[in-house]
């Protein structure tokens, strides 16, 4: 087949064929890798900037405004215009397909992805067109600074947010509404029933039942213990979202004060109360659904892969609910710079809960290596070697967290490169994505009814490009950050300029790695089917693999 | 151990994280081959519950080494309690610094207590060596105490950065200088201890 017709109809993809089901989670997908581009491209111009006078990109990129405004939107798309986009998307076809029961409602699902779409867009065109640059972390009063910031670009930028929320509400209800729904294989289950599954009660009962000498008390969980760990990250995400909303809500409501003219004293709300508050809920995203979330794909992507049971199974159950009660005591770890906080939040919420994860996440790497092991010899197939590097970056950036996540070493690391670098770029690009290439590529042949992927070689040099680009890159930030670089400051002289050059050389790599995915996934499903996937779908089925009866 | 400043405590996490970084990839990479091998056998059985103990103790133990080896972390907790030798006073409002004095000068191993306060925007507090690297640094919120009690034990002359981004307004439109670095501020003397504070 030529290039072009390949290019044009891709291999053998028939978007025609795809049900309501499948054509949901790949709309999600195709938008999410779209606005990994964007991420991409946005980190490559910061890491530009940052090599100084080498830089070659036009003065502007330098200048305080824009690079801040780059600065702000990065995260807010990278991580929920790109990660949210791929997990939802992916979880909106797992819980159907795991639980043997249709989604809840496609409609909402479709309405999940534009509204988050839509969110995301909002917020980078605030970015964009009023230069809103009050970074991800909206520290009071700065997202209410109408001296430094357009109010129009602030009103504009929170309702992106909201949007993002109310369409991550819209996941939160649809997938509970599935698990709940009393159909199909769970017709005679009560809400009872599944919510000690979802909870992860009956294997923790198992566990007791064991050690006391008696019958365990289910032989068979109600839910899959993916489904646990969706569902336990999902109590996360929700309260999450909450709390990014209300941060909002405040940040609107004084913005609006200002545009009426009323001069409101931001000294009325209390500086470190509100980042307690806004870390609470935004450290829910980094060390609560993901964690969860990875977890329980690593669990899923195990059996699958091997074809065996999950070892261990009741430990990894009753760990999750560690996992999720960790989450929510963790926070203060990201205020050890700050002296007002009480020294006994900093010890015990900062330092002590916040190690639990490196037992929390060891166990999980510990349960998905043995499960690996024990079905040796296993072919090195794309998804085996995505979650490989998958393992690696956790393997990497959770110790780097709790050696920071602590008194003595935050007071020289708090704010550097390191914690972007070695931790969070590590944990994200390496860990999180090549956990969730590897859900891909797991998932490809199912949700493209079997389409031919166009390249393994391209496949294979996607892989390695991102896997040396994401380590590359995290390190030499990192390394800067020890050398004194500072994560939200400016550098325009090439103070760091060695470490800066070579991030650079890999976070290139990781660019280049994303154009290699695209052309190889475009040639795969062709530019007709890539449009086919958001004409409407003909076959309204909401499940996958289910016989008529069982709908 | 004990570690008399940053330069020292960075170089020795510095090695230690790169061991462990080439040790954990080695691993993965080892067990990566290994799992397509079906004559490969367990180098080393590892007991579950010694793994989760090893977790534990290395969870556990790195926060007890710090306290032990970093002599600012008991200082911090129990700053309250010391008579510092010198306070200074510092004010921040529109990016701009109100400074106690326009230079300082330290005595080496001197106790001092520095003392912040933000009447806008959540800042930083942060002092660099000329080199660029950090020898500590604090956060400023409005509203509450921001004082960090710090003793130097080495000689040196440093800049006082704000560490947190407080909004564009903290650097020159055109150029991208940050306008709230200021340079030489602090020179510690008196000490003879090698490197710097």
């Amino acid at each position: 087949m030529s290039f072009t017709k390949t290019l044009i109809h891709g291999t053998n993809f028939d978007h025609t064929g795809l049900n309501a089901l499948q054509k949901v989670t790949l709309r999600a997908v195709v938008v999410a890798f779209l606005f990994y581009g964007l991420v991409a491209i946005e980190g490559m111009i910061m890491r530009m900037v940052a090599t100084g006078p080498l830089n070659p990109l036009p003065p502007m990129f330098s200048h305080p405004d824009h690079y801040f405004s780059i600065m702000t939107v990065h995260p807010i798309v990278g991580i929920f215009g790109s990660t949210y986009q791929l997990v939802f998307g992916a979880f909106t076809f797992l819980v159907p397909y795991l639980t043997k029961k249709p989604l809840y409602s496609v409609k909402l699902a479709n309405v999940t992805w534009m509204l988050i779409t839509l969110g995301t867009v909002l917020a980078w065109l605030a970015a964009f067109i009023w230069q809103y640059a009050p970074l991800y972390t909206l520290y009071w009063p700065l997202p209410a600074d109408t001296e430094q910031f357009h109010i129009v670009g602030g009103i504009v930028f929170i309702l992106g947010v909201a949007l993002i929320m109310f369409g991550t509400f819209g996941f939160i209800y649809n997938i509970y509404a599935t698990i709940f729904a009393r159909v199909g294989v769970h017709k005679d289950k009560t809400t009872k029933e599944l919510l000690i599954s979802g909870f992860g009660i009956d294997g923790l009962l198992n566990l007791i039942n064991k050690l006391r000498g008696k019958q365990p008390y289910t032989k068979e969980p109600a839910l899959a213990l993916p489904v646990v760990a969706i569902f336990r990250g999902t109590v996360d995400t929700f309260l999450d979202a909450l709390v990014i909303l209300g941060a909002g809500i405040l940040v609107l409501v004084f913005l609006l004060a200002d545009m009426a003219g009323l001069n409101w004293d931001v000294a009325a709300i209390d500086a470190l109360l509100y980042k307690n508050f806004f870390w609470w809920g935004l450290d829910l995203v980094a060390d609560g659904l993901v964690l969860i979330y990875v977890a329980g794909s690593w669990y899923l992507l195990a059996t699958l892969i091997t074809g065996q049971k999950l070892f261990m199974e009741n430990v990894a159950r009753a760990a999750l609910m560690l996992e999720l009660l960790v989450s929510w005591m963790v926070w203060s770890h990201h205020l050890l710079g700050d002296q007002g906080q009480p020294e006994m939040m900093k010890l015990i919420s900062g330092e002590m809960v916040t190690a639990f994860e490196l037992l929390t996440q060891g166990l999980a790497l510990f349960i998905t290596l043995v499960t690996l092991w024990k079905a040796r010899p296993l072919k090195m197939t794309m998804e085996l070697k995505y979650l490989l590097g998958g393992l690696s970056g956790f393997g990497l950036a959770v110790p780097a967290a709790i050696i920071q996540a602590d008194m003595g070493m935050n007071r020289v690391l708090h704010n550097t490169q390191w914690i972007i670098g070695a931790h969070v770029h590590i944990a994200l690009i390496v860990g999180l994505y090549m956990t969730l290439y590897s859900a891909v590529y797991v998932l490809w042949p199912i949700v493209t009814n079997n389409t031919k992927l166009y390249s393994t070689k391209l496949a294979n040099t996607h892989f390695w490009m991102h896997l040396i680009g994401g380590i590359g890159m995290g390190a030499f930030m990192g390394m800067a950050g020890l050398d004194g670089m500072l994560r939200r400051h400016l550098y325009v002289d090439g103070q760091f300029q060695f470490d800066m050059v070579m991030a650079a050389i890999f976070g290139t790599m990781l660019l280049v790695a994303w154009l290699v995915f695209l052309f190889n996934i475009i040639m795969s499903v062709g530019l007709k089917g890539l449009v086919g996937i958001f004409m409407p779908s003909h076959d309204s089925t909401a499940s996958y693999g289910l016989e008529p009866e069982d709908k | 151990m004990t570690f008399t400043n940053s330069l020292e405590l960075l170089a020795f996490h510095w090695v230690a994280y790169t061991i462990y970084a080439a040790m954990i990839l080695s691993v993965i990479a080892w067990f990566g081959y290994n799992l397509t091998r079906k004559e490969a056998k367990s180098v080393v059985r590892i007991p579950f519950y010694w793994y989760m103990a090893f977790l534990v103790a290395g969870g556990v133990g790195h926060h007890i080494f710090t306290y032990n080896a970093i002599p600012w972390v008991s200082q911090d907790i129990s700053r309250h309690s010391i008579t510092p030798d010198a306070t200074y006073d510092f004010e921040i409002k529109k990016h701009k610094w109100t400074l106690p004095q326009e230079k300082i000068t330290i005595q080496c191993n001197q106790k001092v207590l520095f003392n912040v306060k933000s009447h806008d925007l959540t800042y930083g507090f942060g002092l660099f060596r000329q080199d660029g690297t950090m020898v500590m640094q604090m956060q400023v919120n409005p509203g509450s105490r921001n004082d960090i009690l710090w003793t130097f034990s080495h000689n040196g002359v440093f800049n006082l950065v704000s560490t947190e981004y407080s909004g564009p307004d903290m650097y020159d439109e055109e150029t991208g200088e940050d306008l709230m670095e200021v340079k030489k501020f602090i020179e510690v003397v008196g000490c003879t201890n090698g490197g710097a504070a």
